[in-house]
Protein backbone atom coordinates (compact mmCIF):
# COMPACT_ATOMS: atom_id res chain seq x y z
CA UNK A 1 0.00 0.00 0.00
CA UNK A 2 1.53 3.50 -0.85
CA UNK A 3 1.24 6.71 1.93
CA UNK A 4 1.58 8.48 -1.33
CA UNK A 5 -1.69 10.46 -2.20
CA UNK A 6 -3.09 10.18 -6.10
CA UNK A 7 -3.51 13.54 -7.93
CA UNK A 8 -6.42 12.98 -7.57
CA UNK A 9 -7.02 12.40 -4.12
CA UNK A 10 -4.83 15.44 -3.75
CA UNK A 11 -7.25 16.94 -5.95
CA UNK A 12 -10.23 16.34 -3.72
CA UNK A 13 -7.74 17.82 -0.57
CA UNK A 14 -7.63 21.30 -2.50
CA UNK A 15 -10.95 21.69 -3.32
CA UNK A 16 -11.82 20.44 0.47
CA UNK A 17 -9.54 23.11 1.48
CA UNK A 18 -10.91 25.81 -0.99
CA UNK A 19 -14.73 25.25 -0.54
CA UNK A 20 -14.11 24.76 3.26
CA UNK A 21 -12.76 28.44 3.43
CA UNK A 22 -15.19 29.98 1.40
CA UNK A 23 -17.86 28.62 3.41
CA UNK A 24 -16.60 30.03 6.64
CA UNK A 25 -16.06 33.03 5.24
CA UNK A 26 -19.84 33.46 3.81
CA UNK A 27 -21.03 31.82 7.08
CA UNK A 28 -18.54 33.38 9.76
CA UNK A 29 -20.56 37.06 9.56
CA UNK A 30 -23.83 36.45 10.16
CA UNK A 31 -22.45 33.37 12.88
CA UNK A 32 -21.27 36.65 14.39
CA UNK A 33 -24.43 39.00 14.52
CA UNK A 34 -26.49 36.01 14.90
CA UNK A 35 -24.93 35.07 17.71
CA UNK A 36 -24.71 38.56 19.75
CA UNK A 37 -28.37 39.00 18.76
CA UNK A 38 -29.27 35.71 20.34
CA UNK A 39 -26.95 35.62 23.39
CA UNK A 40 -27.75 39.20 24.15
CA UNK A 41 -31.57 40.18 22.77
CA UNK A 42 -34.57 38.86 23.63
CA UNK A 43 -36.75 39.20 20.47
CA UNK A 44 -40.24 37.80 19.40
CA UNK A 45 -39.58 34.68 16.94
CA UNK A 46 -36.30 33.88 19.45
CA UNK A 47 -36.93 30.38 20.05
CA UNK A 48 -37.98 30.01 16.39
CA UNK A 49 -34.71 31.46 15.04
CA UNK A 50 -32.50 29.84 17.57
CA UNK A 51 -34.17 26.58 16.34
CA UNK A 52 -33.89 27.36 12.52
CA UNK A 53 -29.95 28.04 13.23
CA UNK A 54 -29.36 24.65 15.06
CA UNK A 55 -31.90 22.78 12.09
CA UNK A 56 -28.90 21.62 10.19
CA UNK A 57 -27.25 19.81 13.07
CA UNK A 58 -31.07 17.57 13.62
CA UNK A 59 -32.21 17.68 9.82
CA UNK A 60 -31.12 14.72 7.86
CA UNK A 61 -28.58 16.34 5.61
CA UNK A 62 -30.18 15.01 2.63
CA UNK A 63 -33.16 16.74 3.31
CA UNK A 64 -31.28 20.20 3.36
CA UNK A 65 -29.20 19.12 0.39
CA UNK A 66 -32.56 18.76 -1.53
CA UNK A 67 -33.80 22.09 0.38
CA UNK A 68 -30.86 23.95 -1.18
CA UNK A 69 -31.49 22.10 -4.37
CA UNK A 70 -35.02 23.44 -4.24
CA UNK A 71 -34.35 27.14 -3.56
CA UNK A 72 -30.93 27.74 -5.40
CA UNK A 73 -31.09 25.38 -8.30
CA UNK A 74 -30.69 26.85 -11.79
CA UNK A 75 -34.55 26.69 -11.42
CA UNK A 76 -34.72 27.47 -8.22
CA UNK A 77 -36.31 30.94 -6.54
CA UNK A 78 -32.99 32.02 -5.19
CA UNK A 79 -30.57 30.55 -7.61
CA UNK A 80 -32.45 32.35 -10.50
CA UNK A 81 -31.64 35.52 -8.46
CA UNK A 82 -28.09 35.17 -7.81
CA UNK A 83 -27.28 33.73 -11.60
CA UNK A 84 -29.30 37.12 -13.43
CA UNK A 85 -28.48 39.98 -10.86
CA UNK A 86 -24.84 38.59 -9.53
CA UNK A 87 -23.93 36.01 -12.14
CA UNK A 88 -23.29 33.55 -9.68
CA UNK A 89 -24.33 30.15 -9.87
CA UNK A 90 -24.21 27.51 -7.70
CA UNK A 91 -25.62 24.41 -8.90
CA UNK A 92 -23.28 21.66 -9.46
CA UNK A 93 -20.85 23.91 -9.13
CA UNK A 94 -17.94 24.22 -5.84
CA UNK A 95 -19.80 27.38 -4.84
CA UNK A 96 -22.70 25.31 -4.28
CA UNK A 97 -20.18 22.70 -2.13
CA UNK A 98 -19.34 25.75 0.22
CA UNK A 99 -23.06 27.21 0.38
CA UNK A 100 -23.89 23.84 0.93
CA UNK A 101 -21.11 23.43 3.86
CA UNK A 102 -21.37 26.85 5.54
CA UNK A 103 -25.07 26.10 6.16
CA UNK A 104 -23.85 22.89 7.87
CA UNK A 105 -20.97 24.38 9.60
CA UNK A 106 -23.25 27.14 10.62
CA UNK A 107 -24.46 25.59 14.34
CA UNK A 108 -21.12 24.52 14.91
CA UNK A 109 -19.71 28.09 14.30
CA UNK A 110 -22.57 29.67 16.28
CA UNK A 111 -22.52 28.08 19.00
CA UNK A 112 -18.95 29.31 20.72
CA UNK A 113 -19.81 32.51 19.68
CA UNK A 114 -22.93 32.66 21.07
CA UNK A 115 -21.39 31.50 24.38
CA UNK A 116 -18.46 33.92 24.35
CA UNK A 117 -21.28 36.53 23.70
CA UNK A 118 -23.17 35.57 26.72
CA UNK A 119 -19.52 35.33 29.22
CA UNK A 120 -20.01 38.54 29.41
CA UNK A 121 -23.00 40.13 30.41
CA UNK A 122 -23.17 44.02 28.59
CA UNK A 123 -21.63 45.44 31.64
CA UNK A 124 -18.00 46.25 30.71
CA UNK A 125 -19.95 47.97 27.30
CA UNK A 126 -22.16 49.88 29.96
CA UNK A 127 -18.55 51.06 31.47
CA UNK A 128 -17.64 52.26 27.78
CA UNK A 129 -20.56 53.80 26.97
CA UNK A 130 -20.13 56.14 29.99
CA UNK A 131 -16.98 56.94 28.59
CA UNK A 132 -18.16 58.20 25.56
CA UNK A 133 -18.17 55.51 22.73
CA UNK A 134 -20.86 54.95 20.65
CA UNK A 135 -22.59 51.33 20.62
CA UNK A 136 -21.27 50.56 17.24
CA UNK A 137 -17.63 51.85 18.50
CA UNK A 138 -18.10 49.59 21.61
CA UNK A 139 -18.88 46.63 19.26
CA UNK A 140 -15.56 46.68 17.75
CA UNK A 141 -13.49 47.86 20.71
CA UNK A 142 -14.97 46.13 23.21
CA UNK A 143 -17.37 43.13 22.44
CA UNK A 144 -16.13 41.61 19.14
CA UNK A 145 -12.32 41.81 20.65
CA UNK A 146 -13.41 39.52 24.14
CA UNK A 147 -15.54 37.44 21.94
CA UNK A 148 -12.65 36.74 19.63
CA UNK A 149 -11.13 33.01 21.30
CA UNK A 150 -14.92 31.46 20.67
CA UNK A 151 -15.54 33.46 17.16
CA UNK A 152 -11.34 31.71 16.28
CA UNK A 153 -12.95 28.64 18.44
CA UNK A 154 -16.28 28.18 15.91
CA UNK A 155 -14.18 29.46 12.47
CA UNK A 156 -12.36 26.18 13.32
CA UNK A 157 -15.05 23.47 14.25
CA UNK A 158 -17.35 24.65 11.64
CA UNK A 159 -14.08 24.98 9.12
CA UNK A 160 -13.28 20.85 10.19
CA UNK A 161 -17.12 20.58 9.26
CA UNK A 162 -17.53 21.99 6.13
CA UNK A 163 -13.92 20.19 5.04
CA UNK A 164 -15.54 16.83 5.44
CA UNK A 165 -19.56 17.62 4.77
CA UNK A 166 -20.83 14.80 2.69
CA UNK A 167 -24.56 14.53 2.67
CA UNK A 168 -26.34 17.69 1.77
CA UNK A 169 -23.05 18.54 -0.86
CA UNK A 170 -23.57 15.54 -2.95
CA UNK A 171 -27.06 15.65 -2.71
CA UNK A 172 -27.07 19.26 -3.89
CA UNK A 173 -23.81 19.36 -6.37
CA UNK A 174 -23.07 16.16 -6.72
CA UNK A 175 -20.13 14.23 -7.23
CA UNK A 176 -18.35 15.90 -10.28
CA UNK A 177 -14.36 15.52 -9.76
CA UNK A 178 -12.53 18.60 -9.90
CA UNK A 179 -15.61 20.50 -9.44
CA UNK A 180 -17.61 19.40 -6.13
CA UNK A 181 -15.73 16.15 -5.66
CA UNK A 182 -14.22 17.39 -2.04
CA UNK A 183 -12.48 14.96 0.24
CA UNK A 184 -15.55 12.83 1.62
CA UNK A 185 -17.05 12.34 -1.56
CA UNK A 186 -13.38 11.42 -3.05
CA UNK A 187 -13.49 8.99 -0.34
CA UNK A 188 -16.87 7.37 -1.00
CA UNK A 189 -15.96 7.54 -4.47
CA UNK A 190 -12.84 4.88 -3.65
CA UNK A 191 -14.90 2.73 -1.18
CA UNK A 192 -17.21 1.96 -4.63
CA UNK A 193 -14.30 1.32 -6.83
CA UNK A 194 -12.68 -2.92 -6.32
CA UNK A 195 -9.50 -0.95 -6.09
CA UNK A 196 -10.11 1.42 -3.92
CA UNK A 197 -9.36 0.83 -0.20
CA UNK A 198 -5.31 1.96 0.09
CA UNK A 199 -6.60 5.65 -1.39
CA UNK A 200 -10.20 4.83 1.05
CA UNK A 201 -7.60 4.48 4.21
CA UNK A 202 -5.34 7.51 3.13
CA UNK A 203 -8.09 10.07 2.86
CA UNK A 204 -9.82 8.60 6.07
CA UNK A 205 -6.12 8.98 8.03
CA UNK A 206 -6.10 12.91 6.37
CA UNK A 207 -10.30 12.98 7.59
CA UNK A 208 -9.10 12.34 11.16
CA UNK A 209 -5.82 14.25 11.77
CA UNK A 210 -7.76 17.12 10.48
CA UNK A 211 -10.81 16.59 12.84
CA UNK A 212 -8.63 16.44 16.03
CA UNK A 213 -6.59 19.36 14.92
CA UNK A 214 -9.72 21.36 14.74
CA UNK A 215 -10.95 19.55 17.52
CA UNK A 216 -7.85 20.34 20.24
CA UNK A 217 -7.21 23.86 18.38
CA UNK A 218 -10.29 25.00 19.44
CA UNK A 219 -10.05 23.75 23.43
CA UNK A 220 -7.26 25.58 23.56
CA UNK A 221 -8.54 28.63 22.33
CA UNK A 222 -12.05 28.38 24.89
CA UNK A 223 -9.66 27.81 27.38
CA UNK A 224 -7.52 30.97 26.94
CA UNK A 225 -11.21 32.56 26.36
CA UNK A 226 -12.58 31.66 29.66
CA UNK A 227 -8.84 32.32 31.38
CA UNK A 228 -9.08 35.69 29.91
CA UNK A 229 -12.73 36.55 31.32
CA UNK A 230 -12.46 34.95 34.27
CA UNK A 231 -9.70 37.57 35.75
CA UNK A 232 -12.21 40.15 35.36
CA UNK A 233 -15.19 39.73 37.86
CA UNK A 234 -13.09 38.92 40.54
CA UNK B 1 -25.78 71.38 41.11
CA UNK B 2 -27.95 67.96 40.65
CA UNK B 3 -31.70 68.46 40.48
CA UNK B 4 -33.39 65.28 40.69
CA UNK B 5 -37.44 65.03 40.28
CA UNK B 6 -38.40 61.13 38.60
CA UNK B 7 -40.82 58.39 39.57
CA UNK B 8 -40.54 55.15 37.42
CA UNK B 9 -41.87 51.59 37.96
CA UNK B 10 -39.46 48.99 37.65
CA UNK B 11 -41.58 45.48 37.94
CA UNK B 12 -42.98 45.48 41.16
CA UNK B 13 -40.88 47.78 42.55
CA UNK B 14 -41.62 51.45 42.67
CA UNK B 15 -38.78 54.73 42.35
CA UNK B 16 -39.69 58.05 43.17
CA UNK B 17 -36.95 60.49 43.65
CA UNK B 18 -36.89 64.20 44.41
CA UNK B 19 -33.90 66.07 45.43
CA UNK B 20 -31.93 68.79 45.21
CA UNK B 21 -27.90 68.75 46.39
CA UNK B 22 -24.91 71.43 45.43
CA UNK B 23 -21.42 70.01 44.56
CA UNK B 24 -19.17 68.34 46.87
CA UNK B 25 -19.92 64.64 47.90
CA UNK B 26 -23.45 63.63 47.81
CA UNK B 27 -24.03 59.88 49.46
CA UNK B 28 -27.34 58.04 48.51
CA UNK B 29 -27.73 56.13 51.32
CA UNK B 30 -30.35 52.81 52.33
CA UNK B 31 -30.54 49.54 52.88
CA UNK B 32 -29.60 46.90 49.87
CA UNK B 33 -32.95 46.84 47.48
CA UNK B 34 -33.90 50.38 48.13
CA UNK B 35 -33.12 51.86 44.72
CA UNK B 36 -30.16 53.56 45.16
CA UNK B 37 -28.65 52.03 41.68
CA UNK B 38 -31.62 52.36 40.22
CA UNK B 39 -31.78 55.94 41.04
CA UNK B 40 -27.80 56.62 39.59
CA UNK B 41 -28.74 54.55 36.69
CA UNK B 42 -31.26 56.86 35.72
CA UNK B 43 -29.14 59.94 36.67
CA UNK B 44 -25.99 58.09 34.06
CA UNK B 45 -28.37 57.39 31.62
CA UNK B 46 -27.81 53.85 32.07
CA UNK B 47 -31.40 53.76 31.91
CA UNK B 48 -34.40 56.18 31.67
CA UNK B 49 -37.13 56.78 34.27
CA UNK B 50 -40.91 56.56 32.94
CA UNK B 51 -41.55 60.39 34.24
CA UNK B 52 -39.75 63.85 35.44
CA UNK B 53 -36.58 65.82 35.01
CA UNK B 54 -33.33 65.36 35.74
CA UNK B 55 -31.04 68.99 35.54
CA UNK B 56 -27.06 68.30 35.86
CA UNK B 57 -26.17 72.04 36.86
CA UNK B 58 -27.78 74.14 33.89
CA UNK B 59 -27.96 71.17 31.86
CA UNK B 60 -31.03 69.42 31.56
CA UNK B 61 -30.69 65.95 30.72
CA UNK B 62 -33.38 64.19 31.13
CA UNK B 63 -37.44 65.74 30.25
CA UNK B 64 -40.15 63.21 29.86
CA UNK B 65 -42.52 66.00 28.99
CA UNK B 66 -40.12 68.02 26.83
CA UNK B 67 -38.76 64.81 24.90
CA UNK B 68 -35.33 64.86 26.50
CA UNK B 69 -32.83 62.32 26.84
CA UNK B 70 -29.52 62.57 26.38
CA UNK B 71 -27.94 59.67 25.71
CA UNK B 72 -24.82 58.58 28.43
CA UNK B 73 -22.17 59.09 25.83
CA UNK B 74 -23.10 62.95 25.88
CA UNK B 75 -24.21 62.94 29.62
CA UNK B 76 -20.45 63.79 31.19
CA UNK B 77 -20.75 61.52 33.82
CA UNK B 78 -18.09 59.57 35.28
CA UNK B 79 -19.14 55.85 36.56
CA UNK B 80 -17.22 54.09 38.84
CA UNK B 81 -18.72 50.40 39.85
CA UNK B 82 -18.56 48.14 42.30
CA UNK B 83 -16.95 45.78 39.99
CA UNK B 84 -14.93 48.07 38.38
CA UNK B 85 -15.39 46.91 35.39
CA UNK B 86 -11.98 47.20 33.60
CA UNK B 87 -11.52 46.24 29.63
CA UNK B 88 -9.61 42.60 30.59
CA UNK B 89 -7.51 42.92 26.90
CA UNK B 90 -6.26 46.11 27.57
CA UNK B 91 -3.71 47.50 29.92
CA UNK B 92 -3.74 49.53 32.76
CA UNK B 93 -2.70 52.69 30.26
CA UNK B 94 -5.24 52.12 27.80
CA UNK B 95 -7.95 51.80 30.05
CA UNK B 96 -7.17 55.24 31.84
CA UNK B 97 -7.09 56.79 28.46
CA UNK B 98 -9.76 54.59 26.74
CA UNK B 99 -11.96 57.67 26.63
CA UNK B 100 -9.36 59.81 25.23
CA UNK B 101 -7.97 57.33 22.39
CA UNK B 102 -11.68 55.93 21.86
CA UNK B 103 -13.91 58.85 22.31
CA UNK B 104 -12.04 61.76 21.46
CA UNK B 105 -12.96 63.27 24.72
CA UNK B 106 -10.33 65.72 25.99
CA UNK B 107 -9.14 66.02 29.49
CA UNK B 108 -7.54 69.27 31.79
CA UNK B 109 -5.73 66.94 33.93
CA UNK B 110 -3.16 64.64 32.41
CA UNK B 111 -2.30 60.74 33.04
CA UNK B 112 0.89 60.94 35.02
CA UNK B 113 -1.51 63.80 37.43
CA UNK B 114 -3.80 61.05 38.14
CA UNK B 115 -2.28 57.86 38.51
CA UNK B 116 0.04 59.89 40.90
CA UNK B 117 -2.79 60.97 43.12
CA UNK B 118 -4.24 57.41 42.82
CA UNK B 119 -0.79 55.84 43.59
CA UNK B 120 -0.96 53.95 40.33
CA UNK B 121 1.78 55.16 38.25
CA UNK B 122 3.57 52.07 38.98
CA UNK B 123 0.81 49.65 37.34
CA UNK B 124 0.68 51.20 33.85
CA UNK B 125 1.91 48.78 31.75
CA UNK B 126 0.05 45.52 33.71
CA UNK B 127 -3.02 43.88 33.00
CA UNK B 128 -6.04 44.33 35.32
CA UNK B 129 -6.49 40.37 36.06
CA UNK B 130 -3.56 41.06 37.88
CA UNK B 131 -4.21 43.59 40.46
CA UNK B 132 -5.62 43.87 43.73
CA UNK B 133 -9.27 44.86 43.85
CA UNK B 134 -8.41 48.00 45.38
CA UNK B 135 -5.89 49.09 42.96
CA UNK B 136 -8.48 47.96 40.06
CA UNK B 137 -10.53 50.34 42.08
CA UNK B 138 -8.15 53.09 42.26
CA UNK B 139 -7.58 52.34 38.08
CA UNK B 140 -11.51 52.98 37.29
CA UNK B 141 -11.12 55.77 39.61
CA UNK B 142 -8.98 57.26 37.65
CA UNK B 143 -10.77 55.87 34.32
CA UNK B 144 -13.86 58.21 34.72
CA UNK B 145 -11.59 61.04 36.01
CA UNK B 146 -10.00 60.75 33.03
CA UNK B 147 -13.01 61.18 30.99
CA UNK B 148 -13.34 64.28 31.51
CA UNK B 149 -16.73 64.20 33.65
CA UNK B 150 -18.96 66.92 35.38
CA UNK B 151 -20.16 64.47 37.87
CA UNK B 152 -18.81 61.49 39.44
CA UNK B 153 -21.37 58.64 40.43
CA UNK B 154 -19.87 56.06 42.51
CA UNK B 155 -21.85 52.81 43.07
CA UNK B 156 -20.52 51.16 46.11
CA UNK B 157 -16.94 51.14 44.95
CA UNK B 158 -15.66 49.81 48.46
CA UNK B 159 -18.64 46.89 48.91
CA UNK B 160 -16.36 44.41 47.29
CA UNK B 161 -13.12 45.15 49.24
CA UNK B 162 -12.10 43.79 52.82
CA UNK B 163 -11.71 46.50 55.69
CA UNK B 164 -8.33 46.92 54.99
CA UNK B 165 -8.56 47.43 51.24
CA UNK B 166 -11.62 50.20 52.36
CA UNK B 167 -8.96 52.13 54.16
CA UNK B 168 -6.50 52.30 50.98
CA UNK B 169 -8.89 54.29 49.12
CA UNK B 170 -10.87 56.35 51.31
CA UNK B 171 -7.84 58.91 51.40
CA UNK B 172 -7.90 58.62 47.72
CA UNK B 173 -11.35 59.65 47.38
CA UNK B 174 -10.83 62.64 50.07
CA UNK B 175 -7.95 64.17 47.82
CA UNK B 176 -9.99 64.09 44.74
CA UNK B 177 -12.68 65.60 46.66
CA UNK B 178 -10.26 67.98 48.11
CA UNK B 179 -7.55 68.07 45.09
CA UNK B 180 -10.80 68.54 41.79
CA UNK B 181 -13.60 69.56 43.49
CA UNK B 182 -15.65 67.42 41.61
CA UNK B 183 -19.07 66.70 42.42
CA UNK B 184 -19.66 63.29 43.03
CA UNK B 185 -22.29 61.22 44.14
CA UNK B 186 -21.50 58.03 46.19
CA UNK B 187 -23.81 55.47 46.86
CA UNK B 188 -22.95 53.08 49.94
CA UNK B 189 -24.87 51.11 52.63
CA UNK B 190 -22.04 51.79 54.71
CA UNK B 191 -22.58 54.53 57.32
CA UNK B 192 -18.84 54.59 58.23
CA UNK B 193 -18.32 55.20 54.73
CA UNK B 194 -20.62 58.34 54.54
CA UNK B 195 -19.73 60.04 57.82
CA UNK B 196 -16.17 60.23 56.15
CA UNK B 197 -16.50 61.38 53.07
CA UNK B 198 -19.83 63.07 52.35
CA UNK B 199 -20.96 66.61 52.43
CA UNK B 200 -24.46 65.59 51.57
CA UNK B 201 -26.78 62.73 52.37
CA UNK B 202 -30.17 61.67 50.19
CA UNK B 203 -32.20 59.04 52.42
CA UNK B 204 -33.54 56.29 50.39
CA UNK B 205 -35.93 53.56 51.72
CA UNK B 206 -38.11 51.62 49.53
CA UNK B 207 -38.04 52.89 46.70
CA UNK B 208 -38.73 56.95 47.51
CA UNK B 209 -36.52 59.79 49.13
CA UNK B 210 -36.86 59.78 52.94
CA UNK B 211 -34.60 62.98 53.27
CA UNK B 212 -32.13 64.62 52.37
CA UNK B 213 -29.69 67.46 53.85
CA UNK B 214 -26.46 68.54 55.18
CA UNK B 215 -24.29 65.20 56.77
CA UNK B 216 -24.18 66.31 60.22
CA UNK B 217 -28.01 66.96 60.26
CA UNK B 218 -29.28 64.38 59.06
CA UNK B 219 -27.43 61.93 61.42
CA UNK B 220 -28.66 63.61 64.43
CA UNK B 221 -32.10 64.01 63.17
CA UNK B 222 -34.30 61.55 65.21
CA UNK B 223 -36.91 60.96 63.42
CA UNK B 224 -34.64 59.09 60.52
CA UNK B 225 -34.01 55.98 62.36
CA UNK B 226 -32.15 54.49 59.96
CA UNK B 227 -29.42 56.85 60.43
CA UNK B 228 -30.02 57.91 63.88
CA UNK B 229 -30.72 54.91 65.72
CA UNK B 230 -28.90 51.83 66.57
CA UNK B 231 -25.76 51.25 69.46
CA UNK B 232 -23.27 53.12 67.56
CA UNK B 233 -25.38 56.55 66.92
CA UNK B 234 -23.87 59.99 67.34
CA UNK B 235 -22.74 62.61 66.29
CA UNK B 236 -20.57 64.01 63.46
CA UNK B 237 -18.63 67.35 63.92
CA UNK B 238 -16.52 69.06 62.36
CA UNK B 239 -13.13 70.67 64.18
CA UNK B 240 -9.88 72.17 63.07
CA UNK B 241 -6.61 70.53 64.15
CA UNK B 242 -4.83 73.03 66.75
CA UNK B 243 -1.52 71.52 67.93
CA UNK B 244 0.24 68.52 68.61
CA UNK B 245 1.91 68.52 72.04
CA UNK B 246 5.08 66.53 71.44
CA UNK B 247 5.75 65.26 74.93
CA UNK B 248 2.30 63.86 75.77
CA UNK B 249 1.27 62.88 72.35
CA UNK B 250 -1.65 64.52 72.07
CA UNK B 251 -3.31 66.53 69.24
CA UNK B 252 -5.64 69.58 70.14
CA UNK B 253 -8.71 70.15 67.87
CA UNK B 254 -10.64 73.45 67.83
CA UNK B 255 -14.55 73.10 68.25
CA UNK B 256 -16.40 75.96 68.21
CA UNK B 257 -14.25 77.77 70.11
CA UNK B 258 -13.53 74.75 72.38
CA UNK B 259 -11.14 72.16 72.67
CA UNK B 260 -11.00 68.19 72.25
CA UNK B 261 -7.56 66.17 72.84
CA UNK B 262 -7.32 63.13 70.54
CA UNK B 263 -4.37 60.88 71.45
CA UNK B 264 -1.98 60.77 68.96
CA UNK B 265 -0.45 62.81 65.91
CA UNK B 266 -3.16 63.33 63.89
CA UNK B 267 -2.57 65.18 60.62
CA UNK B 268 -1.11 68.41 59.98
CA UNK B 269 -1.85 71.68 61.93
CA UNK B 270 -4.74 73.89 60.44
CA UNK B 271 -6.11 70.80 58.87
CA UNK B 272 -10.41 70.18 58.84
CA UNK B 273 -11.39 67.61 60.64
CA UNK B 274 -14.13 65.13 61.04
CA UNK B 275 -14.59 63.94 64.69
CA UNK B 276 -17.36 61.05 65.40
CA UNK B 277 -18.62 60.83 68.75
CA UNK B 278 -21.19 58.23 70.09
CA UNK B 279 -23.90 59.32 71.58
CA UNK B 280 -23.51 56.46 74.60
CA UNK B 281 -19.82 57.56 74.92
CA UNK B 282 -20.86 61.35 76.26
CA UNK B 283 -22.59 61.68 79.60
CA UNK B 284 -23.72 65.41 80.87
CA UNK B 285 -23.17 66.80 84.10
CA UNK B 286 -24.74 70.62 85.71
CA UNK B 287 -21.21 70.97 86.97
CA UNK B 288 -17.64 71.01 85.06
CA UNK B 289 -16.24 68.22 86.74
CA UNK B 290 -12.39 68.72 88.76
CA UNK B 291 -9.79 66.21 88.67
CA UNK B 292 -11.67 63.61 86.63
CA UNK B 293 -9.48 61.36 83.98
CA UNK B 294 -11.87 62.33 81.03
CA UNK B 295 -10.01 65.32 79.33
CA UNK B 296 -12.76 66.40 76.76
CA UNK B 297 -15.37 69.05 78.45
CA UNK B 298 -17.69 70.59 76.26
CA UNK B 299 -19.93 73.55 77.67
CA UNK B 300 -23.51 72.89 75.75
CA UNK B 301 -26.64 73.80 75.56
CA UNK B 302 -29.75 71.50 75.60
CA UNK B 303 -32.25 72.10 72.70
CA UNK B 304 -34.17 68.94 73.58
CA UNK B 305 -34.42 65.64 74.95
CA UNK B 306 -36.45 62.51 73.43
CA UNK B 307 -37.41 59.71 75.60
CA UNK B 308 -37.54 56.53 73.78
CA UNK B 309 -39.82 53.56 75.03
CA UNK B 310 -37.15 52.00 76.53
CA UNK B 311 -34.67 52.72 79.49
CA UNK B 312 -32.54 55.50 77.46
CA UNK B 313 -33.03 58.87 76.61
CA UNK B 314 -31.37 61.09 73.48
CA UNK B 315 -30.36 64.45 74.78
CA UNK B 316 -29.71 66.61 71.63
CA UNK B 317 -26.89 69.53 72.94
CA UNK B 318 -25.50 72.36 71.03
CA UNK B 319 -22.15 73.48 70.17
CA UNK B 320 -21.95 76.78 68.78
CA UNK B 321 -23.49 75.83 65.59
CA UNK B 322 -22.67 71.95 65.61
CA UNK B 323 -25.00 69.30 67.33
CA UNK B 324 -23.76 66.50 69.98
CA UNK B 325 -25.87 63.44 71.11
CA UNK B 326 -25.94 61.98 74.27
CA UNK B 327 -27.88 58.96 75.20
CA UNK B 328 -28.47 59.04 78.78
CA UNK B 329 -30.95 57.03 81.03
CA UNK B 330 -33.93 58.29 81.16
CA UNK B 331 -33.46 57.82 84.90
CA UNK B 332 -30.44 60.30 85.17
CA UNK B 333 -32.36 63.01 82.96
CA UNK B 334 -35.12 62.49 85.89
CA UNK B 335 -32.60 63.08 88.44
CA UNK B 336 -30.27 65.71 87.51
CA UNK B 337 -33.42 67.39 86.30
CA UNK B 338 -32.10 67.98 82.72
CA UNK B 339 -34.41 70.54 80.22
CA UNK B 340 -34.54 72.17 77.15
CA UNK B 341 -32.37 75.51 77.31
CA UNK B 342 -30.09 74.59 80.37
CA UNK B 343 -26.58 75.27 80.01
CA UNK B 344 -24.74 71.83 81.07
CA UNK B 345 -21.45 69.77 80.29
CA UNK B 346 -20.51 67.42 77.91
CA UNK B 347 -18.34 64.69 79.50
CA UNK B 348 -17.09 62.56 76.11
CA UNK B 349 -15.45 59.29 77.02
CA UNK B 350 -14.30 58.40 73.83
CA UNK B 351 -13.63 60.06 70.63
CA UNK B 352 -12.76 58.70 67.09
CA UNK B 353 -11.00 60.91 64.37
CA UNK B 354 -13.16 60.40 61.16
CA UNK B 355 -10.81 61.99 59.24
Amino acid sequence: MSFYLTDAEWAAIQLSLQVASLAIAIALPPAVLLGYALARWKFPGYTLVNALVHLPIVLPPVVTGYVLLVLFGRQGMLGSFFADVFGIVFAFRWTGAALAAGIMAFPMIIRPVKLSFELSDGQLEEAAHSLGTSRLKTFLLITLPLALPGILSGAILGFAKAMGEFGATITFVSNIPGETRTLSLALYTEMQSLSGDAGAIRLTVIAIVVSICALVFSEVISRRLSRKLGGQHD
Amino acid sequence: MIDVDISSRLGDFSLSAKFEVNSGITAIFGKSGAGKSSLIRMIAGLSAPDNGRIALGERVVFDRAASINVPIQQRGVGMVFQDSRLFPHMNVERNLLYSQWAAGRKSAVGLAEIAELLGISHLLKRRPHGLSGGEKQRVAIGRALLSNPQLLVLDEPLASLDASRKAEILPYLLKLKNEFGIPMLYVSHSLGEIEQLADTLVLLDAGSVVAHGPIAQMLSNLELPQLASGPDAGSLLFATLNTYDEQWQITEFGLEGQVLQLPGQLGTVGQDARIRIKAKDVALARKAPEEASVRNVLSVVIEGITETSGPYAEVDCRVGEQHLRARLTRHSVHELQLVAGQQVFALIKSVALDQ
